[in-house]
Formats: C-alpha cells, sequence, structure tokens
C-alpha cells in the first residue's frame, strides 16, 4: 500500500500540467482516487465531514444492483437452454450468462467511461462518478442480444445528448440510462421489442422447435393471451423472458431493501411508484372491458420492468423531483402513466420508460409550485405581522 | 414551563472529549489579539499603532462604514503587530498585556438611562459588536430598533461548552443587569431560549425575558433557529441577538464602568489530554490553555493537530498560539485528516461517522468518533437531493436558496428566505454533504450580497 502510494506519487509529475502525459490527466486522476482517497482537508466552513461522498453513494446502488446483476446471468442461460429444450446444469447456464452479459458491461463501461474521461478533461475538472452507475443500468434494461455496435452508439447518445451537453453529472434532464434505452427503442424497434429478442439467439433460432414462443408476459397480456402468461410466482421469481435485469422482482426487492435502509434511494419516490401503479390498476380493473384489463392490479408489479423502473430508475435523485413533497406526487405519476401505457396503448407493450421519462421533464414543474407555495407562506406571515 | 418547542430534524455529532465540568483558574497569557475576521463586513480603520500603549477598553479599530462601532483592546498593554493577509487585509491586532487599567466607563443604571445612553455607552466601551442582527448575522446597526431581542441559553453543537456550567460560576448580579440593559433596546420582547435539558435556576429564572424551551438534536441551540420557530424575521424586519456570556460583560460595564471581557471556555476534542473548562478573557492567546494538554503533540512530538476557535462546524482554524475569538466559548482540539485512504470510499468504515447508513457504524449507535480534517471525498455538484433538508429544521428549501445564491437571484434569494438564515445553520448542511460542496461560504457570499443590494 505505502509502496504502491510512493509509486504514484512518483509518476504523478509527468501526469500534470506540463508533463509528457498531460493528454492523460483525467484517466490517471480518476485511477488515483479511486485507490486513494485524496489527503485533502477542509480549509473554510465545517472543520469535519461526513464519512460519505459520491462514490460512497455510487457504489451502494451498485451493491444494491447485484442481486439483479447476479439473477440475470443466471436466467439469460436458463431462457436459452430452455428455449433449445436442452436440459443444462446450474453453472452451465450462469457461464453462458456470464459470457453474454460481458460483452454487453464492457461496452457500456468503456464507451461511457471514455466519453466521461474526455469531458472532465476539457472541462478541467474530475471524473464524475455517475457514469459508474449508469453504465451497469444499461445493460441490465436491454434485450441480450442487442448488436453491441447498437448498444455502443446508444452509450455515447446517452452521455453527450442526455448527460454532458447539459454541464454533467447532476446537471441533466433526463435520466441518461432511459436515454439510451430510448434511443434504442426508437432507432432499432427491431432489436428491441417483438417476440424474438429477449432470449439470447432466438433470433437465429438454431435448434429451437417451432411450436416456441419467446413472447415476454407483457406481450401476451397485451395480445390478451393472459391464460399462457407464466404464474405469478414464476414472474415474481424473474424465470421468464424480459430486459437482462428486469425479471426477478425478488432480486429488485433485496436491491429496494439495501436503497432505503442505507438512505441513498428515496423510499418516498419507490412506495408512490408502486402506489400509483396500484391506484391505475385498480381503476383499470373496476371498468375492465378487455382480459388486460382484468388482470389485478398487483399483478403489474411483477410484469416488464415496472419494479426495476420504480427502484433503480425513478429515485435517480438527478432527474427526479428534488423536493419531499414533489417526490411523493413525482412517484405517484410515475407509477399511474407507465400502467395507463401499458395497458392502453398497443404501439408500446412497456410504459415504464416512458413514463419515467416524461416525469423528468415535469419534476421541476412539480418543485417549482412546491417551492412557489413555500414563497406564499413566507409572504402570507410577513403580512400577518 | 411554556410547552417545549419539538424539533426532529437536525443531527448530533458524537465526538470523543467532551470537557469534564472541572474549572481551572485563569493563567493570564502574555499575548492578546483584537481580530477584525471575527466580524464579517467590518473595514477595521486602525487607531492605534505598534509600540503604543492601551488599556482595558482604548479603541484598536473602528468600522470604516459606521465610526460608531468601535473595537476596543480586552487588556491594558502594548500594541506588539498589526497582521495582515491577502491583499492586506487586517487579520489580528496582536498586543502584549501589561498591568491591569481599565478605561473608565463610569458606572450607571441601565435603567435610569435612555436608549440612546445605553447605546454610547455600548459603542465606546467596544461590548456593541456582542449585539448581531438578522437579516444579514452581521454586527447590529446601532441606529435600529429591533422588534425583538434574543438570547440562545444553550450550545448544542459538538462538544461544545456547557452553558450551565458557564452560568453557574459567573457573577449573577452582572447577568441581571445585562439582561436589564438588553430591555432598554428594543419595545418587543426578549427571549430567552433554553433546552429542556437546562439545568441552571440562575437562567430558568431570569427576570424579564420571555423563556422558550426546546428539544432535539443540534441546531436547536442556534439562534437563528430558535428564531425562526418563535419570531420569524420577515423582510424588514431586524432581530438582534447576543451570545450569553456576552451579556454579562454587559452587565460588568454598567455595574463597574470597565471593559472586561472575562470568559469561561471548554477545551475540548479528541486530542484534549484533560478536557476541561478555563477562565480566561476575549482575545487571549490559547496558549496557556493548551500547554502540555494535547496528546498528539505529546505522544509523536508532532503537531498534525488543528487548532479550532469556536466548535468543529463554524469555528475558526488557529494556531497553536492564536487567540480566542470574540465570539467563542470553545476551543476545540482534532487531528488533522492529511493522510491518504487506500480504498476508502469501499472499505466498511468501521471509524466514520455519517449521517446515511452507508458504513457499518451504523451498528454502532452510542459509538463516539475520533473525527479529523479530511474531506472523505472530492468537490463535486448538487447530486443527492433531499438530505441537506433532514438536518435543518426550519420551513426552508436548502438547495434552492443556495442554487439561487449561486446565480446571484436577489428576488429568489429573497422570497427563499435570506433573510432568517446564517452560515451556522447551514454548518450540519455542509458537514453531511456527499458532493463536499461549500455551503456555508455559499450563504455568507449570499448574506454579503443581500446586505450590498439592500444598502
Amino acid at each position: 500500500m505505502k509502496a504502491l502510494r510512493k509509486q504514484i506519487d512518483k509518476i504523478k509529475p509527468h501526469f500534470e500540467k506540463g508533463g509528457k502525459f498531460a493528454i492523460f490527466r483525467s484517466l490517471f486522476d480518476a485511477i488515483e482516487v479511486l485507490i486513494f482517497v485524496p489527503d485533502r482537508v477542509t480549509s473554510r466552513g465545517s472543520h469535519i465531514r461526513d464519512g460519505i461522498d459520491m462514490k460512497r453513494v455510487m457504489i451502494t446502488v451498485w451493491i444494491a444492483l447485484i442481486p439483479a446483476v447476479l439473477f440475470g446471468i443466471y436466467n439469460i442461460g436458463l431462457q436459452y437452454y430452455q428455449s433449445i429444450n436442452v436440459d443444462a446444469g446450474f453453472w452451465q447456464m450462469v457461464w453462458f450468462g456470464f459470457l453474454k452479459f460481458l460483452p454487453l458491461l464492457l461496452v457500456s463501461y468503456i464507451v461511457g467511461l471514455g466519453i466521461e474521461i474526455i469531458f472532465a478533461q476539457i472541462r478541467g475538472h474530475e471524473v464524475n462518478e455517475g457514469y459508474f452507475v449508469t453504465g451497469l443500468l444499461i445493460p441490465l434494461i436491454v434485450p441480450v442480444d442487442v448488436p453491441l455496435w447498437q448498444l455502443a452508439l446508444a452509450v455515447v447518445f446517452a452521455v453527450i445528448i442526455g448527460k454532458e451537453v447539459f454541464g454533467g453529472t447532476g446537471m441533466n434532464i433526463l435520466n441518461p440510462a432511459l436515454v439510451a434505452r430510448a434511443f434504442l427503442f426508437f432507432s432499432y424497434p427491431k432489436w428491441m421489442s417483438g417476440d424474438l429478442v429477449w432470449i439470447a439467439n432466438l433470433v437465429k433460432g438454431e435448434g429451437v422447435p417451432d411450436t416456441f414462443s419467446g413472447a415476454t408476459p407483457l406481450a401476451q397480456a397485451a395480445l390478451y393471451e393472459v391464460d399462457s402468461m407464466p404464474s405469478v410466482m414464476q414472474m415474481f421469481i424473474g424465470t421468464i423472458p424480459g430486459s437482462v435485469g428486469e425479471t426477478s422482482t425478488i432480486a429488485i426487492l433485496l436491491g429496494a431493501a439495501i436503497l432505503i435502509y442505507t438512505g441513498v434511494g428515496s423510499w418516498k419516490i419507490i412506495v408512490s411508484v408502486f402506489a400509483g401503479g396500484l391506484g391505475m390498476g385498480l381503476l383499470l380493473n373496476a371498468f375492465a372491458v378487455n382480459p388486460y384489463m382484468e388482470i389485478p392490479a398487483y399483478q403489474h408489479f411483477v410484469m416488464g420492468g415496472f419494479a426495476f423502473g420504480a427502484v433503480f430508475m425513478a429515485t435517480d435523485p438527478v432527474s427526479g423531483s428534488q423536493t419531499e413533497t414533489g417526490k411523493w406526487i413525482y412517484g405517484l405519476l410515475i407509477g399511474i402513466l407507465a400502467i395507463l401505457i401499458r395497458v392502453l396503448n398497443p404501439a408500446f407493450p412497456e410504459g415504464m420508460m416512458l413514463a419515467i421519462l416524461f416525469m423528468n421533464v415535469f419534476a421541476p414543474l412539480i418543485d417549482y409550485y412546491i417551492v412557489q407555495a413555500n414563497i406564499r407562506r413566507r409572504l402570507k406571515r410577513a403580512k400577518s405581522n | 414551563m411554556s410547552k417545549p418547542i419539538k424539533l426532529r430534524k437536525g443531527l448530533n455529532i458524537r465526538m470523543k472529549g467532551k470537557a469534564e465540568k472541572v474549572l481551572i483558574p485563569e493563567e493570564r497569557p502574555g499575548k492578546f489579539a483584537v481580530k477584525p475576521v471575527d466580524f464579517p463586513g467590518v473595514f477595521p480603520k486602525m487607531c492605534v499603532k505598534p509600540g503604543e500603549e492601551v488599556k482595558a477598553g482604548t479603541t484598536v479599530f473602528y468600522d470604516k462604514k459606521n465610526d460608531k462601532i468601535k473595537y476596543t483592546a480586552p487588556v491594558s498593554g502594548i500594541i506588539l503587530d498589526i497582521i495582515r493577509g491577502e491583499r492586506r487585509r487586517i487579520l489580528e491586532v496582536v498586543m502584549e498585556a501589561r498591568g491591569d487599567d481599565y478605561v473608565s466607563f463610569g458606572k450607571d443604571d441601565p435603567e435610569k438611562l435612555d436608549a440612546t445612553a445605553i447605546k454610547n455607552k455600548l459603542l465606546e466601551s467596544g461590548l456593541w459588536p456582542a449585539l448581531r442582527q438578522r437579516p444579514y448575522h452581521v454586527v447590529a446597526n446601532p441606529d435600529d430598533t429591533p422588534k425583538s431581542i434574543f438570547i440562545s441559553g444553550f450550545d448544542s453543537a459538538p462538544l461544545a461548552a456547557d452553558y450551565d456550567f458557564i452560568i453557574d460560576h459567573m457573577p449573577e448580579e452582572h447577568y441581571l443587569t445585562g439582561i436589564k440593559t438588553l430591555r432598554r433596546l428594543t419595545e418587543g420582547n426578549v427571549y430567552l431560549s433554553l433546552s429542556t435539558e437546562s439545568t441552571s435556576n440562575v437562567l430558568k429564572k431570569t427576570p424579564g425575558v420571555e423563556i422558550n424551551y426546546f428539544s432535539g438534536p443540534h441546531p436547536a441551540g442556534n439562534v437563528g433557529i430558535q428564531i425562526h420557530h418563535i419570531d420569524p424575521v420577515n423582510k424588514g424586519d431586524i432581530v438582534w441577538y447576543v451570545n450569553l456570556q456576552d451579556i454579562i460583560s454587559i452587565g460588568r460595564l454598567f455595574n463597574e464602568g470597565k471593559y472586561a471581557p472575562d470568559k469561561i471556555v471548554a477545551l475540548a476534542g479528541s486530542e484534549v489530554e484533560k478536557p476541561r473548562y478555563y477562565r480566561t478573557r476575549t482575545g487571549a492567546s490559547i496558549s496557556t490553555i493548551i500547554k502540555g494538554n494535547i496528546l498528539t503533540v505529546r505522544r509523536a512530538s508532532s503537531n498534525n493537530v488543528r487548532y479550532i476557535s469556536g466548535n468543529v462546524l463554524t469555528g475558526q482554524k488557529i494556531e497553536p498560539d492564536g487567540y480566542l475569538g470574540y465570539y467563542d466559548s470553545t476551543i476545540t482540539v482534532i487531528p488533522e485528516g492529511n493522510y491518504y485512504e487506500f480504498f476508502g470510499w469501499i472499505t466498511p468504515g468501521l471509524n466514520k461517522f455519517s449521517l446515511s447508513r452507508t458504513f457499518l457504524t451504523w451498528l454502532m449507535p452510542g459509538k463516539k468518533y475520533r473525527l479529523d480534517t479530511n474531506m472523505h471525498g472530492g468537490e463535486r455538484a448538487f447530486v443527492v437531493t433531499g438530505e441537506y433538508e433532514k438536518v435543518l429544521p426550519m420551513d426552508i428549501y436548502p438547495m434552492q436558496l443556495l442554487k439561487s445564491i449561486l446565480v446571484e437571484d436577489i428576488d429568489k434569494m429573497e422570497q427563499l428566505g435570506i433573510y432568517e438564515v446564517a452560515e451556522e445553520d447551514f454548518a450540519l448542511c455542509e458537514f453531511i454533504c456527499p458532493s463536499k460542496i461549500e455551503i456555508q461560504s455559499i450563504i455568507r457570499k449570499g448574506l454579503d450580497l443581500m446586505a450590498k443590494e439592500m444598502s
């Protein structure tokens, strides 16, 4: 450890302004502060500081995502071997899933972090940790067979247009991971929807029996094939086709518990998204005219990306509502819109992505009215004196 | 006892080294200083030169913007040096203590004087700066009449001095005269805020004031928080406030006719071998207090500790031979944090204190910490939301207010409550900020900007 520190101090001058490798300054900085929390001390204001920093916040989200990642890897293998009707062992499935997931992850991180480092260098600030989480979220919300070049393009779009043009982490309006997904969804719909993309290698169809369907529960529900949907338990556990990390509600709930307990994710948003979804589901039940509207309201929670969106996407503090009262309204509307789009709009089998992006845009408006109420309270108090 | 005001928001930072209730008699140090930097917004105009002899109460400098407000020597002696910082800003006027001579301001009964005469006496003696005001958290303007005057009867900051202990060891007659004096300065109320845990009968039975009780974590003891809950500052309002120990000095001025700013301070912090209370005086060098009492210095013969005049959240960094600030009742000594931490952001963090539960220390609810000055991370943009609100017990949106200051939007700052706040009220926001933003400096910038705009 001390030897490493010495080594870093020795090569550091080369990476500073005017050094041989000044062009890699931001990369060097990023790696240095990753290995060693800097020795910087307080100079003005509070002499002591809370142990938490942005890295700790991000690693906590990362840890919360691990159950979904592990289950996703296993499920990639499981779905594949089921589709070709082969009995495979547990580790065989995990290995298959791992080999499928790794390229997605690598593309996401290499492309995304590459752009972040370039921007940090241009702007002369430290590399932000924001992409640390975004980079893991993106491979979890795409179909397993998405072509890597498309994914790379989506990451470029999300980081530059979704984030950096606004000034970087903390300044963006939309959730960058969802921007990547929306980019794929609207640019390459063939690879983002239908019945063939959710299970590895199904597009090629080698060894797949003709009778096999790779449809997700959402797609089945949209066709009113409610009877052929997997059981609620199966959907809760997550052994169903879908985007890599979204299928297992139980893994996502584990993550939610970590986020809420550490205080990193807003429980208000998570609870209100589910409340909004439940309310809308019950409303649809009451006026049901087709089998999709009839499915029990709670069942929406285990289908598609609802739970994943509620726990990991809606809770993004930057693109969400920033006032505590606003968070309730913001979450409720996400839940309502997601189910509304899902059930009543045949063009979009899943409504979560669009509901969150839509509310990302409206979050500042919600905050505006909440803050105005505070301003009015203060004016009223002044007058009553 | 009226119904206590219960505050739920806030945070008690559990630190090692609370001062034991033992009072050490004064050992007067050789040097004292008057520090213009204690008074934000004051432009000092010097009245003395190095080598000049002064008495306790002799004007050292006055404020160029308001020449009635004088800043005087706390003891008699000789002016040694005027220490300047960047852009020749005066930091300290250092003097050598000699003898025990006082300028005589005459004994008076404040109840027989009118407000103008009281003000003049306070202005001449150098005790006026003890009165501060909201808005802007600066020295009060003697031309104003405040709608009320506030006194906080307890300090809730980490390791702060216990006012109950202090008041019980100070002359009660001066305290009572001080209170009488304050009552002459406003047509409204004088409010004294106490903690529900306050024990001092002197405080609880203070005549002529309205007493309110507060319960809850820091910053419940901050006068700004108390004002917000009792008699909030609206646009155009002016409220004054005084520190408890300064009331005693004011009383002494009227009872004895001299400026003798005696104080009891707590020496606290994890690096102090025997944290205790000391009798001393405003502006005194801390050297005699800390001598032989700092652990790290003795053990490692190094000097890697930070001396703070004030508490760890809002105090001023001073040298081991630095001077006690005008408004401070606590001296805190903590370790410096100038070390690299190997993968510090991913370790379980068994020695890290955090409002969040991202470190394993949440498993140890009673643990006391030896906190140092490390930043624990680099500065970032605002990312996490809803955290500042947890430690600010005011009906104010902290992040929105901070952003309005950063873009210098005067109207928004006013609408969002800039008149009610001081940097000390936001000290906990700064402590918990995961983006390591220097929030107190931003608030000060906003207050200065607003004061300039409104003058």
